[in-house]
C-alpha cells in the first residue's frame, strides 16, 4: 500500500495514495461539510460531481479553492479547512443556492429532515444577501412520487441512483445553466416515463424536490368516518425500521409498539402483511413446483427460472424494459395485494360488511406500493383491494400528529385471523428472504419429508448477486438472488441470452430489499443501518414458533374454509395477476 | 411517435459506424442532425435503443448543447454572429430586428417553415462585423435598415 504524508489544518498524517481530501479529513476526525456528495459504502457507489462546492478547501500553493470530495491528496499537500476565506466561501455558496430555493421550511414535507436546512443551520445563515430570479417549474405528481423542482438544488444524487444503481434511466439532468433541471426525457411527467417508483431517488434527495405522495390525510379521514371499517396491514420491514424515527437504535424490533400505536389511532383491525406473505409462499411455491415437475418430466415449453413477483417496482421494471419476458415471473400477486383481496372478500364476508364499507390501509417500506394499489387489475367495480398506502416515514409522522408517546406504548399482539404469521413471512423484508421462505415450503412439498434445519444461511447476506444450490433430497435446485434493479438487469440479460442456469430467482428492486425501501426512514447512505435491520428480521424469524408458511394455522384455515387449495380457481382469481407490455417503442412505418 | 423504416436504417447505420458505443453519443447526435437537420423525439428514441442507453440521457445531452435542436430548421436558416466584434457593433440590435420581423425567438422556425433563427459565436469575418449568415451566404456590415431588404430577397 502506497502511503503519502499530508497536513490538514494542524494535523500531519499519512493516507493511502488516491484518497480524496474529504476521506483523508474524515480519517482523522475532521469534518468537511458536504451537500451533493453521497457515498453508499456497501453499494460501491460514490457520487461526487463536485457540483455544490460546499466542501471547498484551501490548498497551500494553489490559487483557487478545491472541492474536497473530488480532489485527491498529493504528497506533502497542505490543506486548510478553517480559514476565513474557506468559511466565507462556503457561506457565499450556500447563500447562492438558497437564493434560488423557496424558504417555506415551516410547511415543507422535509422540515426537520432536510440536508439543506441542516446546512443552513450549521453555517448560521441568518440572511440571504443575493436576490435574483427564482426557478419555477410545474409540480409533477404521479401515483407514488411527487416532483417539486423549485426545491431541487442540482445535487443529482437522484440521477446517480436512477441510472447507475437502478439502471432505470427515468431521470437525467436536462437543459443548461439557469434552466438546468432534473427531469424525465422531453420533460414528460414521471407517470409517462420508465419510472418504476422504486423511490430510491426520494430516499437520497437532500431536500423536498422528490417526496412520496402523502396519503396521511386520506387515512385520517377514513378513520373518522363511522360508516367505514378500517383495517391495516404492516409490512415486515416496517417493524425493524420504524423505531429509528423515535430515536431507537437501527434494528430495534418495535412490532408490539407499532401494533399498539395503530390500535390507539382507531384502526378497527390491526393485521400483518406477514400473514399475506405466508399466503404468497403457498401460491408461489406451488407454482414453482408445478413448473419444476413439468420441466423434470421433459416439458420443454415450461418457463424457467421462475422469478419472484412480490416487488412492485421490479414488476414495473420488467414491464417497461423486458416486456418480452413478462411470462417468466410468478403470477402470484404481492403480499400487499393478496392481503387486500382476501380482506375484502373472505374477511368482509366474516364481518358481514360490503367491500365498499371496508377501507384497507397498508404500512409499507415502499413507494411503488402506492402505485401498485392503484392498478386497475386490483380493483373490483372501481373499488381497490388496498385503498391507501403509508410509507414508514408517513406512518411515523401520523403517530407524532396523533400525539402518541411511542416510547410509553405497551406492546400488543396483532388481531386474528389475518395477523398470524410464520417466521418465513417475516423475512420477506430482506433480500434473500422471499426465496428462503419459498424453499422452506417447496422442500417439504416436493420431498414429502420434514425439513428440520430451516435456516438457509447460504441464501442470506448483502452481496448484490448471490447464488446457491439447494439439495431437494437428490434434486439440485439452483437459486439466484439479486437486489437493486441494476443487478436484476444482469440476471435478466442472462435469461434473455439463454445463459441462465437457475430454477428460481428472487429479485427485489431496492438495495437490501424492503429494509432499504424508498419509504423507509432515511439511512443517509449508512449501510450499517441496513445490516442492523436485516439482522433484526432474522432474529424475529428465529423467535417464532412457526417458521414455515404452510404450517400457519390461519393460512390452513383460509384454504379449508375459502380457497380450497393453492392455484385453485378461486385462488387464481383472487391471488394471481397478469403483466403488461408497458414499453414505449417508436412506431416504425413503411414510408 | 412514428418514424419511417428508411430513416431508422439511416440512424442505425450512424450508430453502427460508432460501434453502438454509448460514449460516442455526441458524435452520433452530430451526424444524425447533419442527416435530418434536427433531432425530433422519435429519432432520439431510436438512438437510445441503438446505443443501449436511456432516452432521458439522450435528451439530457440534446437539451444541454445549444448546437443540437429539436425543431426543424427553416428552408433558409439565419445565423447571427454574436462574437465580440459583431456584438460591439450592434449584433444584438440586428438579432432583435430579425426576431421582430419574423415574429419568432432564437431557436424557432417560422410557421411557413421558411426561416429559422439562431445565433453563433464568430465566423472569423470580424472585419465585416456585424455579420449575418443565411444558409451559406454571408452578409457583412448589416444595418438595422438592411434587415428587411435581406429578408425580402428570400420571399
Amino acid at each position: 500500500m502506497d502511503t503519502i504524508s499530508i497536513k490538514i489544518d494542524n494535523k500531519n498524517f499519512q493516507v493511502e495514495k488516491g484518497t480524496t481530501i474529504l476521506d483523508a479529513a474524515k480519517s482523522v476526525g475532521i469534518n468537511i461539510p458536504t451537500l451533493c456528495y453521497m457515498h453508499l459504502h456497501d453499494l460501491n457507489t460514490t457520487h461526487n460531481p463536485s457540483g455544490c462546492r460546499i466542501c471547498v478547501v484551501e490548498v497551500v500553493g494553489r490559487k483557487n479553492l478545491v472541492p474536497a470530495c473530488a480532489t485527491e491528496c498529493l504528497p506533502g499537500m497542505e490543506i486548510k479547512n478553517q480559514t476565513i476565506r474557506v468559511l466565507n466561501s462556503r457561506k457565499t455558496i450556500l447563500e447562492l443556492i438558497l437564493s434560488d430555493h423557496p424558504t417555506d421550511c415551516l410547511i415543507c414535507a422535509k422540515n426537520g429532515d432536510c440536508d439543506l436546512q441542516s446546512m443552513a443551520q450549521q453555517m448560521g445563515i441568518r440572511e440571504i444577501h443575493y436576490k435574483g430570479e427564482q426557478s419555477h417549474y410545474i409540480k409533477d405528481t404521479s401515483p407514488a412520487i411527487k416532483r417539486d423542482m423549485d426545491k431541487c438544488i442540482g445535487c443529482r444524487r437522484c440521477v446517480t441512483m436512477c441510472n447507475d444503481v437502478q439502471t432505470v434511466g427515468a431521470l437525467s439532468a436536462v437543459n443548461r445553466g439557469f434552466m438546468s433541471v432534473v427531469a424525465p426525457a422531453f420533460q414528460m411527467n414521471l407517470e409517462d416515463s420508465v419510472c418504476t417508483y422504486c423511490g430510491q431517488c426520494v430516499a437520497v434527495c437532500p431536500t423536498a424536490a422528490l417526496t412520496e405522495v402523502d396519503h396521511t390525510n386520506l387515512v385520517i379521514r377514513a378513520l373518522a368516518d363511522p360508516t367505514k371499517t378500517v383495517i391495516v396491514q404492516t409490512a415486515p420491514a416496517v417493524r425493524v425500521a420504524l423505531g429509528e424515527e423515535f430515536g431507537y437504535e437501527p434494528g430495534t424490533i418495535v412490532t408490539g409498539k407499532m401494533t399498539a400505536a395503530l390500535k390507539d389511532m382507531g384502526f378497527d383491525y390491526v393485521f400483518d402483511t406477514d400473514f399475506a406473505a405466508d399466503l404468497t409462499i403457498m401460491e408461489e411455491a406451488t407454482e414453482l413446483l408445478d413448473r419444476l415437475t413439468r420441466h423434470i418430466n421433459g416439458d420443454t415449453t415450461v418457463k424457467l427460472p421462475l422469478l419472484t413477483s412480490c416487488c412492485p417496482a421490479w414488476v414495473n421494471f420488467f414491464e417497461h424494459q423486458f416486456p418480452d419476458m413478462k411470462d417468466i415471473p410468478s403470477t402470484a400477486r404481492s403480499p400487499q395485494q393478496m392481503f387486500g383481496a382476501i380482506a375484502k372478500t373472505y374477511f368482509a364476508d366474516k364481518l358481514g360488511i360490503k367491500r365498499e364499507n371496508m377501507v384497507v390501509v397498508s404500512i409499507m417500506p415502499c413507494l411503488a406500493k402506492k402505485y401498485e394499489c392503484s392498478r386497475e387489475e386490483f380493483k373490483t367495480n372501481g373499488n381497490p383491494d388496498v385503498d391507501f398506502v403509508l410509507s414508514t416515514r408517513e406512518f411515523a409522522r401520523l403517530i407524532k400528529q396523533a400525539s402518541i408517546d411511542f416510547d410509553s406504548l405497551t406492546p400488543v399482539e396483532f388481531d386474528h385471523p389475518m395477523g398470524e404469521s410464520s417466521g418465513a413471512g417475516v423475512i420477506f423484508g430482506t433480500t434473500g428472504g422471499v426465496i428462503e421462505a419459498a424453499v422452506r415450503t417447496a422442500y417439504e412439498t416436493f420431498t414429502k419429508q420434514k425439513l428440520h434445519k430451516v435456516d438457509f444461511k447460504q441464501l442470506r447476506g448483502m452481496d448484490w448477486i448471490r447464488e446457491s444450490t439447494i439439495d431437494f433430497n437428490g434434486t439440485p435446485i439452483k437459486i439466484g438472488i439479486a437486489h437493486g434493479l441494476g443487478n436484476a438487469r444482469k440476471l435478466l440479460q442472462e435469461i434473455r441470452e439463454g445463459k441462465s442456469q437457475y430454477h428460481a430467482i428472487e429479485i427485489m428492486a431496492c438495495p437490501g430489499g424492503c429494509i432499504g425501501g424508498g419509504g423507509q426512514p432515511l439511512h443517509h447512505g449508512d449501510s450499517n443501518i441496513l445490516l442492523a435491520r436485516q439482522k433484526a428480521l432474522y432474529s424475529e424469524d428465529k423467535a417464532k414458533v412457526i417458521r414455515k408458511s404452510h404450517e400457519n394455522p390461519s393460512i390452513q384455515k383460509l384454504y379449508a374454509e375459502f380457497l380450497e387449495k393453492p392455484m385453485s380457481e378461486k385462488a387464481h382469481h383472487l391471488l394471481h395477476t397478469r403483466y403488461f407490455d408497458r414499453s414505449t417503442h417508436v412506431e416504425i412505418t413503411k414510408d | 411517435m412514428t418514424i419511417c423504416e428508411n430513416n431508422v436504417a439511416k440512424i442505425e447505420a450512424i450508430c453502427k459506424e460508432f460501434n453502438h458505443d454509448k460514449d460516442e453519443l455526441i458524435n452520433v447526435l452530430h451526424q444524425t442532425q447533419n442527416t435530418f437537420g434536427y433531432l425530433p423525439e422519435d429519432v432520439q428514441e431510436i438512438i437510445a435503443e441503438n446505443l443501449n442507453t436511456s432516452l432521458a440521457h439522450v435528451y439530457g445531452v440534446v437539451s444541454f448543447y445549444s448546437f443540437f435542436t429539436m425543431t426543424p430548421k427553416g428552408e433558409h436558416p439565419i445565423n447571427i454572429c454574436m462574437g465580440t466584434a459583431c456584438y460591439v457593433r450592434g449584433a444584438e440590435k440586428i438579432l432583435h430586428e430579425f426576431r421582430t420581423l419574423l415574429d419568432i425567438k432564437v431557436g424557432e422556425t417560422t410557421k411557413d417553415e421558411k426561416f429559422s433563427l439562431s445565433s453563433l459565436r464568430c465566423i472569423g469575418a470580424c472585419g465585416l462585423a456585424p455579420v449575418v449568415l443565411i444558409g451559406d451566404k454571408v452578409y457583412g456590415r448589416v444595418t438595422l435598415d438592411s434587415v428587411k431588404e435581406i429578408l425580402d430577397e428570400y420571399k
